[in-house]
């Protein structure tokens, strides 16, 4: 397939079967693979459209700097998005995220502040909404409130899953921004009103949880529960299991989020299989395992590897 | 047997200290009655006139309470329930 850049490739992510992983003939699992996407993860998506969306609203004009909280995968396709159309880029991610994603970013460009380990991705927005309030002319795109973050699952992820997956009975994502969830989830329920939309939340260890308060808790703005229709809280080591897994059963190299959302999807495909229910699983692998072999994720015992990963951010 | 309770490390003065707790009820909102017996002021910090507090997360067997009835959720013995206060999780 040809396309006229790297950035016009976005999206058209393949489908993929899960043969060994499925339960039955009657149950499937399918597998749609968002690392072949210009940055190698689902979050090209979210990133192209919402600085589309702020060039055409006029918010970001050429030599501007953009200003994001993350924790890897949205920076990386900002750093390049913004690279390429003469944006200045600055990161603030929780210093318990992998080297790569580091290494990647400084690649394309990027600057990186840290935050604090202690309190995760919280603790991310809480600098980032700072460092706004005292750089004005900064702009913060903002993904866990910005529309276009749902918009583009809901133009681009949900229509492929459709035309390729039209018999679709369940949608399984990993919970985040929540803004893959929220628009391929709008989608899917208006065009197949039956279906299951279904969130698989990563469960850190207490580290992350460490806030002050309750109240100091957080919901992204762009989070509306009636899109969903189940939402699993999956523990690190569920999810390192099932990554292996993924790779042993299907050959299928992916990032630990993936794990997590295979974990979920299992779960449904077992109920619906001894429910003798019809059902078409599909699956956001949101990316590929390169970024995260430094932690040790694919090698040694399983053990060894859960140790490893606790305290990090793995998805 | 009874229903295990997890406790998040922000609500454990109310447990002194203890990370996991146990409880009786047939619905959620019985065990946290329950709960709130031995360790009390535990069921104020989790649920308002609304239901459960908006950056509070409860867990049965890991699948969210608010998709399963809320507190109305029947729970049973052998049963896990994790509380966890609600975070930017998840790849972003």
């Amino acid at each position: 397939m040809r396309y006229d850049s790297l950035q016009d490739s976005l999206g058209g992510t393949p489908l993929v079967g899960l043969p060994r992983l499925s339960p039955g003939p009657e149950v499937r699992l399918w597998a749609k693979l968002e690392d072949r996407n210009p940055t190698g993860s689902v979050k090209d998506r979210a990133a192209f459209y919402m600085i589309a969306a702020a060039e055409k609203e006029g918010l970001l004009t050429p030599g501007a700097t953009i200003m994001e909280p993350t924790s890897g995968n949205t920076g990386i396709s900002l750093a390049m998005a913004a690279k390429l159309r003469g944006y200045r880029l600055i990161c603030v991610m929780p210093e318990n995220t992998s080297a790569e994603r580091r290494q990647l970013l400084e690649a394309y460009g990027a600057s990186i502040i840290s935050s604090p380990a202690a309190g995760g991705s919280n603790e991310a927005v809480r600098v980032a909404r700072d460092l706004a309030a005292r750089h004005p002319d900064w702009v913060m795109l903002y993904q866990y409130g910005n529309p276009a973050n749902a918009q583009a699952h809901y133009e681009t992820t949900g229509p492929e899953l459709l035309a390729d997956l039209p018999e679709i009975t369940h949608f399984v994502a990993g919970l985040g921004t929540t803004g893959t969830l929220m628009g391929t989830g709008r989608f899917l329920r208006e065009q197949r009103p039956g279906v299951q939309i279904i969130a698989a939340e990563p469960r850190y260890g207490e580290l992350v949880y460490g806030l002050r308060n309750i109240d100091e808790g957080f919901v992204p703005e762009l989070y509306d529960e009636s899109v969903l229709t189940g939402r699993f809280s999956v523990s690190g080591p569920d999810a390192l299991r099932r990554t292996r897994q993924l790779l042993e059963d299907e050959g299928l190299f992916a990032g630990i989020s993936s794990g997590a959302v295979l974990h979920a999807g299992l779960g449904i495909a077992e109920r619906a299989q001894a429910a003798g229910e019809r059902a078409n699983i599909a699956l956001i692998i949101a990316d590929a395992g390169w970024k995260y072999l430094s932690t040790g994720a694919y090698g040694g015992t399983l053990e060894e590897a859960q140790a490893r990963l606790e305290g990090q951010l793995w998805a | 047997m009874a229903i295990e309770v997890r406790i998040p490390t922000i609500l454990r003065t109310y447990t002194d200290g203890a990370k996991s707790v146990e409880g009786t009820g047939g619905t959620l909102d019985e065990l946290f009655a329950d709960l709130d017996a031995r360790h009390g002021g535990l069921r104020d910090r989790l649920v308002d006139e609304a239901g459960l507090r908006r950056f509070v997360n409860v867990y049965l067997n890991d699948e969210d309470v608010r998709f399963l009835g809320g507190l109305g959720a029947p729970v049973h013995d052998g049963d896990t329930v994790t509380v966890l206060p609600a975070v930017a999780g998840g790849s972003a």
